[in-house]
């Protein structure tokens, strides 16, 4: 099992780093640069003035060696000029020998997320902050979405065409053919619109990331959990339904068992092993939502700085955003790998 | 002209409407209850007893769901009917239904044939023997068929990127305040913020779907079929270097790699198009190796089926990546059949590039399963090379699950592209596709629904319909 | 709850049970008009072909047919009681506590993600409401009962922790918790071993008689229900056709079916040139095509138009005998005791010269110690472990052995489908054994072919037969134009006499029969000389099998082809084969003439295998030789012989020899080769198995 893990996670920072160059290269691009340069410079440089500037802010250097730096594995580059050196571990330009007491390494690594041209503010302190705010999103999303989907899933494909596994799967399959920005609208319309006049909620979450009531936090959470809702539902109801049909199970049918205790004794662990795989690998997805509805309903959490650096060309900001959501994917990918293997003693005993 | 109320002359349908929806929705609660509170019946009845009334509480109040279901749908038919007979006259669902008399037709002429002949008709035939199936089938060729004459400005009432001045956020119905001759005089579904014509709107999103979707998912496949038959097959080093590269992409957050992806710094890079010229060249690998393989022992039929297929194909793929005035373009304007913009293709190539690592791996698994099967090693044993057996052997046979999926996946993508609409990413702003109709009209939500709510009911159902499709087709199949 | 009062009448009684199944469209029926009776501490037995009604009998008893099956007539009564007028709480009662039942899969019908013990335990306290503790010291018991090694161990494992065999001993162990009136096997070794399977069958005789339980025990083998049932019945497509005591039966039979099925089995008696097998003509009827009259009637030799295709018949009762009856207009017309019209005699063929040379041929494969977590040490299995032999032009060689002896991989690395691990096959005196597949020629391929064993995997679904054919032929360079090769089909299907019209169908229209001819004419396709048959009529109806069996050998006598006959069925390769190779975990046993390995001296092995292959004839005797245990894992053999583990004269060799050295091969007679450390005196003392008892 030891050795399983360290696998695992070994191919797992293979891909984090893998992800992050991919990242890295696109978000390093000339034309973003250019982008930024003149952002940062002033918008009529010519082009040589474009690429001094790139080459006196460390751009002009080839991307493995940027990304080197960037990671915290190569050291961050200096520049000496007339007035003093200069450098990506060094604020502004200093005289030689305060620069010699600079870190030499400044990547990711070491904690130096980089400073957020949008913001103006420190890349690490937004993102803990909005981090934090869409943390307690996501919290409701997964406490509202999984007990119902379960419990769905199981009602419906205990009793395979019954009337309630017909009703329920209609339902399921209707939130999973319901997008967040269409599902988003039409509770929007129907719950706080002034022209159907219900007004039980609140049109925008924007006072929810200080004060999250039922009025105003409901509907963005009701938004995401619904279109992951339906999945996992339909998900464990397939599990169950070929759990239910199962030889053992008609041997505990045929032993006496009562229904409830099939279900609940015989069919229920071995029909979650699937779903659970299911919903670690939904994260990435639910990050979709999480987008779409911080952008739908104005809560400025992780998805609405994902959209404002992505607008914005603020390249270490999108950079910080693309490794805190690669590493929550992977981390889930592993929670779930070892979840099946726990979950399944065929496996776990063998 | 007077405004258009919403079902004019034939109001008198709508008590009986609420009625039929009240019955339905209170029937399929007590039928729940009682189904769910009631013993199920046991398996067995004593003899004689065969399909007679039902007798129990339980048996009654699920026939009295069908029948309101019936009475809806019955109510609903009138409704269309009704208002093709009267037109502007039956309101606007009178105008609506008369305007998309195309649509119905081609349904109609669709489903009759469809019925006609399905014993002939294979999986697709099997189809109209599940109600589930033929509602999603329904809903789905009705968005298509919108789409298609759509495009050929059939059903639209004006142009879609018109905007008249006084019909900004009108409401549905409302008339033109200065019609020229001609002209359509009603905005049937309201004005957007804009003033253009949320109907047309609707219409022409519709086709921006159903042009790309389906296309975007079919290449998606190839490129997951063509990789994902060798990694199952071979297993080894392939399928771990293959497996690493789709869980990569699968890993990484689609609305991030669109925001990377879709920007036009990117397009300005030429990197879409190097892409394209990658994914689009799967199709091309495909039908060189499916032919080769079938006809490895005939040369001369070889040639013939190679040339046939592939000329037009390898003419088809310079056209698709080649763009005058981008990084790829060798290929004479004469000889350059077709040009795709760069927003659309960049578009296009993002949403293959995130779906096919799903195909991959089901593909994947699927091969893994058949390959154990005798016929396969039937195959080995005559000597047949691994390309015949992924293609010929274990493909066919992998067909069902993956008919399935690609339902399922173009609703996906479907969805996908109402994303990038939504994030306003990639396609023109005034285009009138769906995402980007919804997000213009979410902004003003709380005083005017109208302008958002059709594309999203519309997007609502085409996903449904696909879904129920899948649903239906995954059901047939498994009656084999 | 306790057990219903005392009660003298039969357990079981059914009386004219009709079961159908519905589809959207029509009603199904599964079984007609079927009565039969268990009387206390008797077993009967349910024989049938596969279709025939005999598993939806048991689910009927059980009161479980699913959402489409239904009872459309008669009634089963238990101990007196209709079981169709009970409520699901007293069904429940029954179900597990008066009436337990055993399956054909052991591993499918154990929960996989609850322990053992939990699964046992569960009975006797839903039940019997017994504690925790009572229900464990219960659930112990009764696993020492089924005789399994280390109980509280076993107690505590999951499922997948046990082989196959140990699996089913759980089952029943499991069925037998509540001291049930009534057990119901289902097929219950189907999916077992030879040995295994013996065992296992003592097993229940043996328990059935210590608590008394009634059994309804259901099987397509003749020769299984001879050794554990007092009664029988037959069935044919949803009707019982004749039911009766064993020895009436078996020795007076009343029905044309059974006297056909019997005719197809291979008996001791039989041969393939002086007696060949009489296969039943025509195909098993599908439920909506079953005729008029008597469902045996266009299969039937006995038929007669006008008076066996004419409305119902009745079972009627064979008079003299003790509640023996038959449903046949005929029976007594018939002269049952007239001997069999002889199926045309045959010239035994004379092999010619070698073909097939194998020497020393050894298959080691390396595989991870742990496949999940991976890495770890790698370890060795010796799939196959020095095989020497020769193969003749129109010789039958069956190959002989249980699970993992080796005989699949043999027949790999003959096909290149797997190269060598050291040896030598020559092919004509060229060495082939390191050419993989795609490095053979033409002309090599289509010399050695295979068949497959399962009908329903062979053919790819989704191609036509006749375009099955065709490619095989294309693949062999046959032929220059696609008219050829289409010409050559035709006649392949003449030869394994199908229609031609057969060309145009999809292998789903087939029947498992007619897949497996489909699959003869395609190995034949490009002339083979040399085909290996891996169990080719092991999933397929005794009735169909003679047939395939005969079809194959006249190909055979026709082609002289070398046939290479892997089975784990003693049966039909003393019938079919020339000569016999017995392989146990990777090695050749024993190797000689079929009459020289069928007669003492025996390799211990096949003595125990000969007396596990249960035999549907009262006139033979068997010797009792029950295996301990199971068949090793390949991946883990035992020191030195293989078979020490489990051989019952491992006692007779001195200085514990068989633990520690493999066995040299030694040459009996001429061609008769044993792999054993037993003396020549004692391997002299075995006396035969089987035994035919005078007439």
């Amino acid at each position: 099992m030891g050795l399983f893990i360290l696998r695992r996670s070994g191919v797992m920072i293979l891909t984090a780093l893998c992800l992050t160059f991919i990242v890295f290269i696109l978000t390093n691009l000339e034309p973003n640069l250019e982008k930024l340069a003149k952002t940062q410079g002033n918008f009529r440089m010519s082009d040589e003035a474009v690429n001094s500037w790139l080459n006196n802010n460390g751009y002009g250097q080839p991307t493995v060696v940027k990304y080197g730096q960037w990671l915290g594995a190569l050291p961050g580059w200096t520049r000496t000029t007339e007035e003093g050196v200069t450098g990506r571990c060094i604020t502004g330009t200093q005289p030689e020998a305060e620069a010699g007491q600079a870190a030499r390494f400044c990547g990711i690594l070491q904690g130096e997320w980089g400073y957020s041209t949008r913001f103006k503010d420190d890349v690490a302190s937004i993102i803990s902050v909005r981090l934090g705010n869409t943390g307690y999103l996501m919290l409701w999303v997964l406490v509202i979405m999984v007990p119902s989907a379960l419990i769905i899933g199981v009602l419906a494909g205990m009793r395979e065409g019954s009337v309630t596994d017909r009703s329920l799967s209609t339902v399921s399959i209707l939130t999973t053919a319901t997008p967040e920005y269409v599902s988003g609208v039409i509770l929007i319309a129907i719950f706080t619109s002034s022209t159907v006049g219900l007004k039980w909620f609140k049109g925008t979450a924007t006072s929810a990331m200080e004060n999250p009531t039922f009025e105003n936090f409901f509907l963005p959470v009701l938004t995401i959990a619904l279109y992951g809702m339906g999945y996992i539902a339909r998900m464990t109801r397939a599990s169950m339904t070929e759990v239910m049909t199962a030889q053992y199970i008609r041997t505990a049918r045929l032993k006496g068992v009562s229904f409830h205790n099939i279900v609940l004794k015989h069919a229920l662990r071995n029909a979650l092993i699937a779903p659970f795989t299911v919903i670690m690998l939904q994260f990435p997805w639910l990050l979709n939502g999480v987008v779409i509805v911080e952008t739908l309903f104005n809560y400025k959490g992780f998805g609405w700085i994902l959209v404002e650096a992505a607008g914005n060309n603020d390249i270490e900001l999108l950079l910080a955003i693309s490794v805190v959501s690669v590493v929550v994917v992977l981390v889930t990918q592993l929670i779930s790998d070892i979840g099946y293997v726990y979950l399944n003693p065929r496996i776990r005993i063998s | 002209m007077d405004p258009l109320s919403w079902t004019g002359q034939i109001a008198f349908l709508n008590p009986v409407l609420a009625l039929g929806l009240g019955l339905l929705g209170l029937s399929v609660l007590a039928w729940i209850g009682l189904s769910s509170l009631l013993p199920e019946n046991r398996a067995i009845t004593p003899s004689g007893a065969g399909l007679s009334l039902p007798t129990g509480p339980r048996e009654l109040s699920g026939l009295v769901v069908r029948l309101a279901f019936l009475l809806t749908a019955a109510v609903i038919a009138a409704y269309l009917v009704l208002g093709l007979a009267l037109g502007t006259g039956a309101g606007i669902i009178g105008a609506i239904a008369q305007r998309l008399l195309p649509v119905w037709i081609a349904l109609v002429l669709l489903f009759a044939l469809s019925i006609r002949f399905k014993q002939r008709l294979g999986l697709y035939g099997k189809l109209f023997d599940s109600p589930i199936g033929m509602i999603g089938f329904g809903l789905v060729m009705f968005w298509v068929f919108t789409g298609i004459f759509g495009a050929f400005d059939l059903i639209i009432t004006h142009d879609p990127l018109a905007q008249l001045s006084g019909l900004k956020n009108k409401v549905p119905g409302t008339p033109l305040p200065r019609p020229e001759d001609g002209d359509f005089q009603w905005y049937l579904l309201g004005g957007d913020n804009l003033a253009r014509d949320v109907f047309s709107r609707m219409v022409k999103g519709a086709w921006e779907v159903v042009k790309i979707a389906p296309l975007a998912t079919l290449f998606a496949f190839m490129a997951g079929i063509t990789l994902g038959l060798p990694a199952g097959y071979f297993g080894g080093r392939i399928d771990t270097i293959l497996s690493f590269l789709a869980n990569l992409i699968l890993a990484f957050p689609v609305i991030l790699l669109f925001y990377l992806l879709v920007t036009p710094e990117i397009v300005q890079t030429g990197l879409p198009q190097y892409m394209a010229a990658v994914l689009f060249a799967f199709p091309l690998i495909f039908f060189t190796v499916l032919i080769n393989a079938r006809f490895r022992t005939q040369p001369q039929q070889n040639r013939l089926w190679l040339s046939v297929v592939l000329i037009p194909l390898v003419w088809g793929y310079f056209s698709l990546i080649n763009q005058t005035g981008s990084k790829i373009n060798f290929l004479p304007q004469s000889l350059d059949l077709f040009n795709i913009p760069g927003g659309i293709l960049v578009v296009f190539v993002s949403v293959v590039f995130v779906n096919s690592p799903t195909v991959f791996r089901i593909v994947r698994g699927l091969t893994m399963d058949i390959k154990t099967r005798d016929y396969v090693a039937a195959a080995q044993t005559r000597g047949e090379r691994p390309w015949y057996i992924m293609l010929w052997e274990v493909l066919p046979n992998a067909r069902g699950p993956l008919i399935v999926d690609f339902c399922l996946r173009i609703g996906y993508t479907t969805i996908l592209l109402g994303t990038l609409g939504f994030f306003g990413l990639g396609l023109p702003p005034e285009s009138p596709d769906w995402g980007s109709t919804i997000n213009e009209g979410r902004k003003l939500l709380a005083i005017y629904l109208h302008p958002a709510l059709p594309p999203a009911f519309a997007l609502l159902s085409l996903v449904l319909g696909l879904n129920l499709l899948a649903d239906g087709l995954r059901e047939e199949s498994m009656k084999d | 709850m306790s057990k219903m009062a005392e009660y003298d009448g039969p357990i079981l009684e059914i009386d004219k049970l009709s079961i159908s199944f519905f589809t959207r469209r029509h009603e199904i029926p599964a079984v007609m008009d079927f009565s039969v009776s268990v009387q206390p501490g008797e077993a009967v037995g349910l024989v049938g072909e596969s279709g025939c009604g005999k598993s939806t009998v048991a689910l009927g008893v059980m009161q479980d047919l699913g959402k489409n099956g239904r009872i459309v007539g008669g009634n089963i009564r238990f101990k007196g009681r209709d079981l169709a007028e009970m409520s699901a709480d007293e069904l429940r009662d029954i179900r597990g506590n008066e009436i337990a039942m055993i399956y054909q899969e052991p591993m499918a019908s154990l929960n996989p993600a609850m322990k053992i013990g939990r699964q046992l335990m569960e009975v006797p306290m839903i039940h019997e409401g017994l504690g925790e503790k009572e229900a464990y010291d219960r659930a112990l018991e009764v696993v020492t009962d089924v005789r399994l090694p280390d109980p509280e161990r076993m107690l505590q494992a999951y499922p997948h922790q046990l082989s196959g065999g140990q699996q089913q001993r759980i089952v029943i162990a499991m069925a037998l918790m509540s001291k049930p009136a009534l057990l119901i096997l289902d097929e219950p070794t189907t999916a077992l071993d030879v040995t295994v399977e013996a065992a296992v069958v003592e097993l229940v005789r043996d328990l059935g008689k210590k608590y008394g339980t009634s059994m309804l025990f259901i099987s397509h083998n003749l020769g299984l229900i001879l050794e554990t049932c007092d009664r029988l019945c037959v069935m044919y497509s949803g009707e019982a056709v004749e039911r009766g005591s064993i020895s009436e039966v078996f020795d007076d039979m009343q029905h044309p079916y059974t006297q056909a099925l019997f005719r197809s089995i291979p008996l001791p008696g039989a041969d393939k040139n002086a007696h060949p097998l009489v296969a039943i003509p025509g195909n098993f009827p599908l439920p909506h095509e079953r005729p008029q009259g008597c469902n045996f009637g266009p299969r039937c030799d006995y038929f007669e138009p006008g008076r066996c295709d004419q409305g119902e018949i009745e079972m009627s009762p064979v008079a003299g005998n003790d509640r023996h009856a038959t449903r046949c207009l005929k029976h007594l017309e018939i002269d049952w005791a007239a001997p069999i019209t002889l199926a045309e005699q045959k010239e035994k063929t004379q092999p010619g010269k070698v073909v097939l040379q194998v020497d020393n041929l050894k298959k080691y494969y390396e595989v991870a110690a742990n496949a999940l977590f991976g890495g770890g040490a790698k370890r060795v299995v010796k799939a196959n472990e020095t095989l020497s032999f020769a193969a003749r032009e129109s010789e039958t060689l069956a190959i002989v052995g249980e699970s993992g002896c080796g005989k699949s991989t043999f027949a790999k690395v003959l096909m290149g489908l797997e190269t060598a691990t050291e040896g030598e096959i020559l092919l004509d005196g060229n060495n082939i054994e390191q050419t993989a597949i795609e490095d053979r020629d033409t002309r090599t391929i289509s010399d050695v072919q295979m068949v497959f064993q399962n009908p329903f995997d062979t053919l790819n679904p989704s191609m036509t037969v006749g375009r099955q054919i065709i490619r095989a032929l294309e693949v062999f360079d046959f032929g220059s134009s696609d008219q050829d090769r289409k010409q050559r089909m035709l006649e392949l299907l003449d030869l394994v006499k199908l229609p031609r019209a057969f060309a145009n169908r999809m292998p789903r229209q087939l029947s498992g029969g007619q897949k497996q001819r489909v699959g003869i004419a395609r190995a034949f396709s490009g002339g083979a000389r040399i085909v290996v048959a891996d169990e080719p009529v092991s999933a397929l109806d005794v009735s169909v099998q003679a047939a395939v069996t005969d079809l194959l050998m006249e190909i055979q006598r026709k082609e002289k082809t070398t046939l290479l006959f892997i089975s784990h069925d003693l049966s039909i390769v003393r019938y079919l084969s020339d000569r016999v190779m017995v392989m146990y975990l990777g090695h050749v046993v024993e190797l000689g003439d079929t009459d020289q390995v069928f007669s003492p001296p025996y390799h211990p092995y096949t003595e125990a295998l000969l007396s596990a292959v249960p035999i549907a004839d009262t006139s033979v005797e068997k010797q009792h030789i029950v295996l301990e245990g199971d068949i090793p894992s390949a991946m883990d053999p035992p020191s030195g012989c293989p078979f020490q583990t489990r051989c019952r004269w491992k006692s007779e060799v001195p200085g514990g020899l068989c633990e520690t050295t493999v066995p040299p091969t030694r040459e009996m007679q001429a061609g008769h080769q044993i792999k054993c450390h037993l003396s020549d005196e004692m391997l002299a003392r075995m006396s035969p198995v089987i035994t035919v008892a005078a007439e």
